[in-house]
């Protein structure tokens, strides 16, 4: 009985290192690694941006055969949204395919925290589409983290400054109330720096309210907010706090259209579980919002309708679509780099290189399908965000409706700080920060 | 008049969000009233015991069939669910265990909880499903005395009628019954219970199928409180100091100590919270219980610990 | 047949009471640790096999290391002692954020100062929230070491000393700075989280088999009967609880200094410690050498369970993957609870007992 179990063991054991020691294939092929949770109490939010980062690379190999002739061979790893999990996963993908992985991707802020500790001694670029640290925009003392299209102090100002337009001008804001609500973690906690450096700018009252993880249960939190009465409540909430919190904020009639969530509050997932009640929430947006455009009628064509793609319901939802930029994205930038180091797959610094130099134009976004989802994205050796413009939508009950025109962040109020946090982790990290002036 | 009106409101908003806890908690009890099995898996039955119902209300509503009577469909599908769980639990994890320490018992619960959990999304999706089966508006009362009012939720006050209806049907179970006076035949000692012709078995899993039907009811508020999702498992863990200071063997108990810990935790985090950085219901409630087990090891209504060599 | 016991005389009381009176027990051991220190890092430094890529480190084998040590640590307290406790990601953190503190606040010291001074804090911290364990008992303790879990996870969010007023919450380790020798490469902080696991498994199981080790399974055996033994049950199961917290707290102070590096407070929070408690029960309760098979078994077998199908050709979603390892841990745990309450530790001293007498059956 005990021998049977041994050897069973031991087979088991066997197969498995074999798997680990699996040879890497030396051909013409790219490896992309994505960190995903597709269970657990995140998975509704985690599923569709997975399923559109997934989707893109397999549009870019059957459409195009690869990037220049590069296949892309992809593969997921659960995290379950757990920090211990992400750096598992992170460690299991980092060394696979002919030149390692291209770049990562966790979609979790305390993923990309223990990361942005590891992707130096690794030199593999880390793509943080819209979050984790904000200071990581710094790329003289951050050279291998991409904070794309914006950070969350990017978001609080666009909410600051989009409150500020709906009352009629940053003047008006003095005296105003203005409250956040945030789930209680680092991701939550991001935006507190900035909001309090408008809040001193500007002259309005900013109140932060802390929800527990994973947020089911905010009712003091609302009764609270019903008796203070704020002009406008910031949400910053993921997953099922979302959804609670709208709910909660009807129930206590707080007017929902004076609501604004972060781009991480913004999604399908977030409102419908609440029904009517979401009716004229606000969200800011990543630029982009849902719906269809060019790339999607790729999509269904090379993708969708052979039955290759991962996507089902959430076909051109908000975090789908997210999940496609940040492909379209970390695509371009290979591509960028193979202009210079060859049409073949790629190290991890090389895209490192490529990213640095990613300059997405009015023109290619529209050549790759994008037109209207984004604007033009840059990156340099010092601006690891590329882009400072964000707009707000409002959720009608069906459908996200766009209503405002894009608004550019501050850079008087947010350049600073950037430059002080970043030089403060330089310092606890001995880190001498690059000289861009003299950049390869 | 200007703190009073918060303070009631806060109050009573606390003492129905307890109950809603104490839904929860009345399937442990139940459980560790029957078997002194602590079951950790309670969460994942509410959250199973949802998306059964969940699913196959959409399922029954595509098809065409008129909102009654898909919700009556579903509500039976879900409780052949429960059913069958109780009866994969009994025959398969805690029949095998009978007799062992209630240390064992725990962590096969523990155990029980992932298979219910990994199987209930395999097979129901990970997916958030809404649910809207109760009202979940809010009156304002009292405007008149207070400004303002005071704001009730209608989701909640179902909660606490469903958690009523509950703990009678209980208790008219456990003491009219045959089979309720069998159970606590079992409860009491089951050796003896056996000795006289009782199966034990039987009594198992009827004790299972209450708390899944317990869970299902549960599952039917916080689902639409929260829609069905993973995230519901996390309110095994409000249920626990509820537990604690309602004793793990009294049903009367569970709804008691609900009603502390709801109000107890939200005034605290009103009136505190803003003192020391908010936040603190979660581990105010914990705190809170510990302390009642200081002065009263077995909870306020539990059954004397009495400890012999 | 295996185990040539003829002519292993003891001859005196101290080898009477070897850790390992058996000469091939202690071969196995002595070779184990042998390939452990030396082999490894060779097999590493040659890029043997799987021994040539960071990950069997970075990925499975440092927190291992750590996590068994946790696991021993909690098993001092819950194994020995008998005393339940849900709170070991708490004392982890507690560990983990005070040696963040001391190093930041107290610089010039050693880091290895750090990392101790973290578990001594948490051993502290571990006798304050030990005490209600002298009128509270069994599962009523385990709900209350919860409440030692939630209020730590607020601690850590909430109070900004804590976290030297970082804005977001999450803080980054020093530099693994070892009297001098930095620990960088993977198979360096492979060899620092060994030396630490080795000398705490070494001194918890000689501590397990001494006076004060009788004395915690006495009170865990029965603590009334203990009591009128003479045996004080408040020195017994404090002891428990600040030896049990100091070595998970160094363990935390591990996890966080030499695994993730940059960690927020979420890393320790419920699920940690149900893990370190399954481990535990998997593992063996009562048993050092369980705590390892049960760190071995939990983290190992959701990464074969991922690498298995793909090994094979079978592309499954990860979706599946992840909720059939929810039931396969499930059904295992139960499975083993059924067939064997005592764990692998106990399967093992089985297999050792058959192989002892192979090929007779008595």
């Amino acid at each position: 009985m005990t021998r049977t179990r041994l050897a069973l063991a031991v087979a088991a054991l066997t197969v498995g290192a074999t798997a680990i020691a699996e040879p890497a294939m030396a051909q013409n092929e790219q490896f992309f690694p994505s960190l995903v949770y597709r269970t657990g109490p995140y998975a509704p939010n985690g599923v569709p941006f997975a399923d559109g980062v997934a989707d893109y690379w397999t549009l870019i190999n059957e459409r195009d055969g690869g990037i220049n002739g590069v296949k892309i061979v992809f593969e997921e790893c659960e995290t379950g949204y757990a920090t211990d999990k992400g750096v598992e996963c992170y460690e299991r993908l980092k060394g696979k395919g002919p030149t390692g992985a291209a770049y990562f991707s966790p979609l979790s802020t305390g993923i990309t925290f223990a990361l942005t500790e590891k992707v130096p001694g690794d030199k593999i670029p880390l793509l943080t589409q819209g979050y984790g640290r904000s200071e990581s925009r710094d790329g003289t003392v951050f050279p291998w983290n991409f904070i794309a299209l914006g950070s969350y102090w990017t978001a609080a100002d666009v909410a600051v400054q989009y409150i500020a337009k709906e009352m009629g001008g940053l003047d008006k804001l003095k005296g105003k109330k203005i409250t956040l609500v945030y789930h209680d973690s680092p991701y939550g906690k991001e935006p507190i720096a900035a909001l309090e450096a408008r809040a001193k700018k500007d002259g309005f009252t900013f109140k932060a309210v802390p929800v527990t993880h994973p947020g089911v249960e905010q009712k003091s939190q609302w009764l609270s907010i019903r008796q203070d009465r704020p002009d406008y409540v910031l949400l910053w909430g993921w997953g099922v706090m979302n959804s609670t919190a709208i709910k909660e904020a009807a129930a206590v009639a707080y007017p929902r259209d004076h609501m604004i969530g972060v781009w991480w509050s913004g999604a399908e997932p977030d409102v419908t579980p609440a029904g009517d009640q979401a009716k004229g929430y606000k969200a800011l947006m990543l630029q982009h919002g849902p719906g269809e455009f060019k790339v999607h009628q790729d999509l269904k064509k090379y993708v969708i309708s052979k039955g290759k793609g991962a996507a089902k319901d959430d076909f051109a939802q908000v975090l789908y679509n997210r999940g496609l930029i940040n492909s379209m994205i970390g695509v371009e930038a290979v591509r960028t780099a193979q202009e210079k180091f060859g049409k073949k797959p790629l190290t991890g610094e090389q895209i490192r290189w490529g990213f640095e130099n990613l300059n997405l134009t009015e023109a290619r976004i529209k050549e790759l399908g994008f037109e209207g989802m984004i604007k033009p994205l840059k990156f340099s050796c010092s601006d690891h965000q590329g882009a400072d413009v964000a707009r707000v939508q409002q959720w009608d009950g069906k459908n996200w409706k766009t209503i405002s025109d894009y608004f550019t962040a501050d850079q008087s109020v947010l350049g600073p700080m950037v430059k002080e946090h970043a030089a403060k982790y330089a310092k606890e990290h001995n880190i001498t920060p690059r000289d861009c002036s003299k950049s390869s | 008049m200007d703190t009073l009106g918060p303070f009631l409101e806060i109050l009573i908003g606390g003492l129905l969000s307890g109950v809603l806890y104490s839904l929860v908690a009345l399937g442990f009890v139940l459980i560790f009233k029957a078997s002194s099995v602590f079951n950790f898996a309670q969460g994942a039955m509410v959250l199973l015991a949802g998306l059964a119902l969940v699913r196959s209300l959409d399922l029954l509503i595509g098809y065409g069939f008129p909102v009654w009577a898909a919700v009556v469909l579903a509500l039976v599908f879900a409780g052949g669910v429960m059913a069958l769980t109780a009866y994969f639990a009994e025959r398969f994890v805690l029949g095998p265990l009978v007799n062992q320490d209630s240390l064992t018992l725990f962590m096969a619960t523990i155990g029980l909880a992932f298979i219910l959990l990994g199987a209930g999304q395999i097979i129901f999706g990970s997916d958030v499903y809404p649910l809207a089966l109760y009202p979940t508006d809010a009156w304002i009362l009292l405007e008149s005395v207070f400004p303002g009012g005071i704001l009730v939720n209608k989701l909640d006050i179902w909660g606490g009628v469903i958690a009523g209806l509950l703990v009678a049907g209980l208790a008219i179970f456990f003491q009219r019954t045959k089979i309720g006076r069998a159970l606590r035949a079992v409860a009491d000692d089951h050796s003896a219970a056996q000795s006289v012709g009782i199966s034990i078995d039987w009594i198992w899993f009827v004790v299972w199928l209450a708390s899944g039907l317990v869970a299902l009811a549960a599952a039917t508020v916080w689902g639409t409180k929260l829609g069905v999702q993973f995230s519901i498992v996390f309110l095994a863990l409000k249920a626990f100091p509820v537990l604690i200071i309602g004793g793990f063997t009294s049903v009367p108990g569970a709804i008691v100590g609900g009603l502390l810990i709801g109000a107890g935790e939200k005034l605290a985090e009103a009136y505190l919270g803003p003192f020391i950085g908010g936040g603190i219901e979660y581990w105010f409630a914990y705190v809170v219980a510990l302390l009642v087990l200081l002065v009263r090891p077995q909870g306020l209504f539990g059954e004397r610990i009495i400890e012999r060599i | 047949m295996f185990y040539r016991e003829a002519g292993q005389f003891k001859t005196s009381y101290a080898a009477d009471m070897a850790v390992f009176p058996l000469r091939q027990d202690r071969m196995v051991v002595y070779l184990f640790l042998l390939f452990a220190f030396i082999g490894m890092p060779l097999l590493a430094r040659f890029n043997i096999g799987v021994f040539g890529q960071d990950y069997i480190f970075n990925g499975i084998l440092i927190p291992l290391l750590i996590l068994s040590l946790a696991a021993i640590g909690l098993n001092i307290l819950t194994g020995y002692c008998g005393q339940i406790s849900l709170g070991a990601g708490a004392f982890m953190g507690i560990g983990a954020y005070a040696a963040y503190n001391i190093s930041l606040r107290v610089p010039g010291m050693p880091l290895l100062f750090f990392i101790l001074l973290g578990g001594g804090v948490s051993a502290l911290v571990g006798i304050l929230f030990g005490i209600p364990s002298l009128r509270i008992k069994g599962l009523y303790l385990a709900v209350a070491t919860l409440a030692a879990q939630f209020f730590f996870d607020w601690v850590f969010i909430r109070v900004g000393w804590v976290t030297n007023y970082s804005s977001s919450g999450s803080v980054n380790a020093p530099q693994l700075n070892f009297f001098g020798w930095v620990a960088e490469r993977p198979i360096d902080r492979y060899l620092v989280c060994l030396l630490f696991v080795t000398i705490f498994a070494i001194l918890a199981k000689n501590l397990v088999r001494g006076n004060l080790g009788r004395q915690w399974m006495a009170i865990r055996d029965m603590d009334i009967a203990a009591e009128i033994m003479g045996i004080r049950p408040l020195y017994a199961k404090l002891t428990a609880f600040a030896i049990s917290s100091f070595i998970i707290g160094v363990a935390g102070a591990l996890w966080a200094f030499v695994h993730l590096g940059s960690w927020e407070p979420l890393a320790f929070d419920i699920d940690k410690s149900t893990q370190i408690l399954f481990m535990i029960i998997i593992g063996g309760l009562g048993s050092i050498l369980g705590s390892f098979l049960g760190a071995i078994f939990i983290l190992v077998l959701p990464i074969m369970i991922d690498l298995v199908p793909s090994a094979f050709g079978v592309q499954v979603s990860v979706q599946t993957v992840t909720n059939l390892n929810f039931v396969i841990v499930g059904a295992l745990i139960c499975a083993l609870l059924i067939y064997e309450p005592r764990g692998f530790a106990r399967l093992w001293g089985i297999a050792k007992e058959k192989l002892r007498l192979w090929p007779y059956p008595y």
